[in-house]
């Protein structure tokens, strides 16, 4: 394993590569590409950090529990709540913010908040060619030149290995609240995330949870924000939700975290048997993809995200057809992987774009070949 | 400012060229009359002029299509052009260029409020995205304070953002799908009405990118449902420290306005003059916007008051109802406007950790004095980006110079506090050659190769952004083969 201690050292390391490199974080999402391993175990710290600014700077390495432990002590986060890929890949390793932020992980406030890309200010990264590059910086209004920190976010260390990373980070809300609904079918759940979504009441998730060993399915909606008002919001929604009454209501911050946290890292399916797929749909389009009743769902995204578990080996995306979005395939075996492809192939213009893009940053395709196309 | 001497080939061939136009479109859509190319010499920023070759008005992406097809063919560059406000001279024109208008593609193409999307063409004004979905309660959230004129073509361009970005974020973080013309005249559909669109963030690229990788003719756009109410407090103190203190304190106790905006006392002053809008003469005044239900905004205000007394301000006034809201207002959205009256000014948008407010304001004031010309101070305090406006006289011999002088030892500070040259009106070619003090030649040359995949031959908007001294061999590519 090649492990750089600082910008320079992983420059000497790429721009001497013989062969392909497989990039890697904490290890949490096993990548399947070949090469020697370059880790970013050694690129690892805190730079900068200043609450007031609600903006930090750290290196890519750093481990993601590090970041929120150091952000909770003033009581601020991360607010588009990265998935923990562990559970549902029966993978070990410590998450790193530059995995991250490598594959634009975001979760169920993506809807409110944004994505990881939405809060990324800056990077620094070393790319295929063994160039040091710094694009952004750490201020949260900047058009200074072409936004290559938003290429390099969802890039998954195709274009360059990241070595530092800054990110507007928000206060952490007082309290959270959410309403529950028991065994909602497909339709009547879109419904609820539409009308929720629809309303002035600054929804911040929207999802579903299957049903689990006896339990009925639980479609929730939460909000979050200083107590009062998380109250009175839930208060308004109950009121919306009138002829579709919510059957629980739940501020207690314990049972928040653990339904939130099943959505977000799609427990139901951690230690199953099958493949997932990961689909990114227009929201109403959720229907679509669950309808037929073939598979099990998580849902999340007000309908937006469908995480689902299909049968080893079988083409997820042929369901899909003619919906509009895309399907990545998050947990399957070498050999699927080889077949389907982890992500789904682009229209003709684009994926030329795309990989014209790669061979521009890195022209030997060197950086985790073939993840990406 | 120095621009690419125009191509005499191209020139010689203008009369040709419009022929090939107007084989593909309307005739009403070609302009070559000198009198009337002449509405296309400049954009907002008016201190530089310079009348196209030509000037072609698209109705549809067709169009868009076959004008690009065309001038790729014909090794003419294009400068697209959404309203024409730019304040950084993203559409000026070179006399050699073809400015390709897209005002008239203006029609909401789909309202979708299930999913919360509006899909439009370009050439739509910024206010009028929201004004389509006003009905619903819905609004479009970046609000550049041209929004009234600007077109979501030029927001698209340079992401631009507005005084709510603090909640809401720029259009980068709004825009979810466009359809986007090549300047080889192919069209490529990226992203939707789904969050993500696949593979690299290819919107993300082009959102900001001046123009200068494709003409987008139609765009997805995130709408959102209006909060329930909002309401100002104003703030006195009599220091810039204690004012940046404050909003620093605000921000670390969790509370997150929709809009902080700041403005020193040669602004106050200006505005108090112009708008009477009653505001307390002191160093620095803060306007904080909070929004959501009353008891939200009554919890919020009395949390910002509270850490606001902490800090002894000389005023504190709450808004009591909707006409105090708007007088509080007032002031603040009449500044460009007073600063008109009293004199010519250069309005400049760098951005700073918010941390280093009291320092820069500080150093400002000093280059005041060396420079010998004022400056009024407003700006977007929660997200540090500095409105610097320097006063100035267009007609006395080199005070231009000296203005433009000035505000190019401003925008160096801001790199050097830790900011950025700009905030939201774009590099354009009036921060071009600031370039090289915020990033270094591979920095780049990194994004130069990004407009090598989506423009080889370099004719979309080729003399903007990036210093001509670090582009010129690839633009001399295209000039080498005429």
């Amino acid at each position: 394993m090649l492990t750089p201690g600082n910008e320079a050292e992983l420059a000497d390391i790429i721009l001497g590569a013989r062969g392909p490199l497989c990039i890697q974080g904490g290890g949490t999402r096993g990548l399947g590409v070949g090469g020697a391993v370059l880790s970013t175990a050694g690129l690892s710290g805190i730079e900068l950090y200043e609450p007031g600014a609600l903006t930090l700077v750290v290196k890519s390495g750093t481990p993601l529990t590090e970041v929120d432990k150091l952000l909770a002590a003033e009581n601020q986060r991360l607010a588009f709540e990265p998935m923990d890929h562990r559970g549902l890949l029966g993978a070990d390793g410590e998450p790193t913010i530059g995995g991250v932020i490598a594959a634009n992980v975001s979760g169920p406030r993506r809807i409110q908040a944004g994505a990881a890309r939405d809060h990324l200010l800056g990077v620094r990264f070393v790319d295929g060619s063994g160039q040091a590059v710094k694009n952004g910086g750490r201020v949260m209004k900047n058009v200074t030149g072409y936004d290559l920190v938003k290429l390099m976010c969802g890039a998954h260390g195709t274009l360059g290995v990241l070595t530092d990373v800054s990110l507007k980070v928000l206060p952490e809300p007082e309290c959270s609240g959410t309403l529950v609904w028991h065994g909602l079918g497909w339709t009547a759940a879109l419904k609820v995330f539409c009308e929720a979504l629809k309303s002035p009441y600054d929804v911040t998730g929207a999802g579903r949870l299957p049903p689990v060993s006896g339990t009925k399915s639980k479609t929730v909606i939460r909000v979050e924000g200083f107590e009062d008002s998380v109250k009175d919001r839930l208060k308004a929604l109950r009121k919306l939700f009138a002829d579709l009454r919510p059957d629980e209501q739940m501020i207690e911050a314990e049972r928040n975290t653990q339904v939130w946290r099943s959505l977000r890292d799609a427990k139901p399916f951690h230690g199953t048997a099958g493949d997932v797929w990961r689909t990114s749909v227009k929201p109403t389009d959720m229907v679509k993809v669950t309808g037929q009743g073939e598979f099990e769902h998580v849902v999340d995204w007000g309908g937006g995200l469908i995480w689902s578990l299909v049968p080893e080996g079988v083409d997820f995306r042929q369901k899909l057809a003619e919906v509009p979005g895309h399907a990545t395939l998050v947990r399957a075996n070498a050999e699927t992987r080889a077949r389907l492809g982890v992500f789904q192939p682009q229209p003709g213009p684009l994926a030329a774009l795309s990989e014209k893009l790669r061979r521009g940053f890195d022209p030997r395709g060197i950086l985790n070949p073939g993840l990406m196309g | 400012m120095e621009m690419p001497s125009p191509n005499p080939a191209i020139l010689a061939r203008k009369s040709a060229l419009a022929a090939r136009l107007l084989a593909v479109l309307p005739s009403d859509a070609v302009i070559q009359d000198a009198a009337e190319t002449r509405a296309y010499e400049c954009d907002a920023l008016t201190a530089y002029r310079c009348p196209p070759l030509l000037a072609v008005l698209p109705r549809s992406t067709q169009e868009v299509s076959d004008v690009l097809r065309i001038c790729h063919e014909e090794g003419v560059p294009v400068v697209p052009r959404g309203a024409g406000t730019s304040l950084a001279g993203g559409a000026l024109p070179t006399a050699d260029c073809v400015i390709l208008g897209v005002a008239r593609m203006n029609e909401v193409l789909e309202t979708d409020y299930e999913n919360r999307v509006i899909r439009v063409q370009t050439g739509r004004t910024n206010l009028s995205v929201s004004g389509a979905v006003e009905e619903e309660d819905f609004f479009y959230a970046p609000d550049p304070s041209s929004q009234l004129a600007c077109a979501i073509a030029g927001n698209i361009a340079m992401n631009s953002g507005g005084a709510h970005c603090l909640k809401y974020g720029v259009t980068t973080n709004n825009l979810l799908g466009v359809t986007m013309v090549m300047m080889d005249g192919s069209v490529v559909e990226i992203g939707g009405a789904h969050l993500d669109a696949g593979g690299l963030d290819l919107l993300g690229i082009i959102c900001g990118s001046e123009g200068q990788l494709g003409v987008v003719t139609e765009a997805t756009l995130r709408i959102l449902r209006k909060p329930e109410g909002a309401r100002p407090v104003l703030i006195g103190y009599d220091s810039n420290e204690v004012a940046g203190a404050c909003v620093s304190d605000i921000i670390k106790a969790g509370v997150l306005p929709v809009a902080i905006e700041f403005m020193d006392r040669p602004c106050i002053q200006a505005c108090e003059a112009f708008a009477k809008a009653g505001y307390p003469m002191c160093e620095a005044l803060l306007i904080i916007e909070v929004e959501g239900s009353e008891a939200e905004i009554e919890h919020q205000l009395g949390l910002i008051t509270e850490i606001a007394r902490a800090h002894n301000p000389v005023e504190l006034r709450e808004a009591g109802d909707a006409d105090e809201a708007a007088r509080i207002w007032l002031g603040r959205k009449s500044a460009f406007g007073a600063m008109g009256q009293i004199n010519d000014y250069m309005c400049l948008d760098g951005t700073i950790p918010v941390t280093s407010l009291p320092f820069v304001l500080r150093r400002i004031g000093e280059m005041s004095k060396e420079f010998g010309l004022d400056v009024a101070n407003v700006f977007h305090a929660g997200d540090g980006n500095m409105h610097p406006l320097i006063l100035f006289d267009a007609n006395r011999p080199g005070d231009l110079e000296t203005c433009e002088a000035f505000g190019a030892e401003i925008l160096k500070l801001c790199v050097e506090a830790g900011g950025c040259l700009t905030g939201e009106h774009g590099v354009g070619v009036e921060k071009r050659d600031l370039m090289l003090h915020q990033y270094d030649a591979a920095d780049l040359e990194a994004q130069l190769k990004v407009k090598d995949v989506f423009d080889p031959k370099w004719l979309l908007n080729p003399a903007k952004v990036f210093p001509l001294s670090v582009t010129a061999s690839r633009r001399g590519v295209v000039l080498a083969a005429e």
